[in-house]
């Protein structure tokens, strides 16, 4: 008895929580260095496809990007729900997509100018037939070099 | 002077939850950015048109509800795959310059002459979904993919994806960089890409 008595007066130490800071900070600083800030707001509905052999992107400073989608719902009523482009953080006609590119193109520095890419954001279930113009578009600005960005995993699904 | 009086401490108390409302923030934002994607090059605006033909040409069509037509037959997604390899790697020529001494195909007269000579067509309705496109596109890569990697497999002891990627990569030192580059233009040659979007005349 006397046994079991002495062992229940025994304090558990704490745990010492001065650490806890370090890291904290830590992981701050990790996610400080790995946050891309997004500078432009999607105005549509950008659920990439699924693809499986694929490239990565080169260097952010040498992509232009297009996002192609649906407008969201809170913008249905004003551009109707016909899937639009997006260029920056504004909708924009397929008579703009040339003018954009080569205005962003001339913004690059000299020596990029020759390796830009252009990123084609668009949602699976937009049509083709918005994507060829576009292509077509970017034929005539010579922004021969393109990378339909896409998400990891199985193409198949895309076909659901 | 008198007796040096002691700094007050600060308080680091709080620090931790500081530290903590700045690391949520930082979750909060961070966008996983989608950086991977299909490399394509499309073709020049005043290119010229080039005579194909009919047997190196695999025309592929994408319907409105994304069934597919290669060569005006109705083929599942499933074996797309077997059927670009197929033609591209048949080797039909017998004789001659276009004989593909390296390709394992069966050398159909039906099917493509050489590698090099194969040409995959890609058409599209207006109203094709852009995934049933990319689910095609990302086929016809893996295709090559399979067909490069076999052979890069064969000379090389390696896989032409994993030469890819350390080519790629910035910390690769030039030399190797180098040495893989050739290497990566001998199997490129023997399968290079020809992924067109070319309407076909009728």
């Amino acid at each position: 008895m006397s046994k079991f008595k002495k062992k229940s007066s025994l304090h558990v130490p704490e745990v010492s929580t001065a650490s806890l800071p370090d890291i904290v900070f830590m992981l701050l600083f990790f996610f400080m260095t790995v946050t891309v800030m997004k500078n432009t707001e999607l105005k549509v509905h950008n659920e990439l496809p699924n693809a499986s052999e694929l490239k990565k992107l080169e260097k952010k400073d040498r992509i232009i990007e297009i996002h192609i989608g649906k407008p969201s719902s809170r913008y249905e009523n004003i551009v109707g729900v016909e899937p639009r482009i997006q260029l920056n953080d504004k909708f924009a006609d397929l008579s703009e997509v040339a003018p954009h590119v080569l205005s962003e193109i001339q913004s690059k520095p000299e020596h990029l100018r020759a390796f830009v890419t252009i990123s084609l954001k668009v949602d699976k279930r937009a049509n083709m037939g918005l994507i060829s113009d576009v292509k077509q578009e970017l034929r005539k600005v010579n922004a021969l070099k393109i990378n339909y960005t896409t998400y990891e995993g199985d193409a198949f699904k895309n076909l659901d | 002077m008198g007796k040096r009086k002691s700094a007050p401490e600060v308080n680091a108390g709080s620090m931790a939850d500081i530290a903590f409302l700045l690391l949520i923030f930082f979750l909060v934002t961070t966008t996983i950015e989608t950086d991977v994607g299909l490399d394509r090059m499309l073709p020049r605006e005043d290119g010229d048109y080039i005579e194909y033909e009919q047997r190196n040409i695999l025309s592929i069509l994408i319907g409105v509800d994304g069934a597919l037509l290669v060569n005006d037959e109705p083929i599942t997604p499933e074996l797309l795959l077997k059927t670009v390899i197929d033609f591209i790697d048949n080797g039909g020529a017998q004789t001659g310059e276009a004989f593909c001494d390296y390709c394992q195909g069966e050398r159909r007269t039906n099917l493509s002459d050489n590698p090099s000579k194969a040409v995959l067509v890609l058409g599209t309705q207006r109203e094709t979904s852009y995934g049933a496109y990319i689910a095609v596109q990302n086929e016809l890569v893996a295709a090559y993919n399979v067909l490069r990697n076999r052979e890069a497999n064969r000379l090389f002891k390696t896989s032409y994806i994993k030469m890819d990627a350390i080519y790629r990569n910035p910390q690769t030192d030039r030399t190797t960089k180098e040495l893989l580059n050739n290497r990566i233009r001998v199997i490129q040659k023997m399968y290079p890409m020809n992924i067109s979007e070319a309407q076909l005349k009728k």
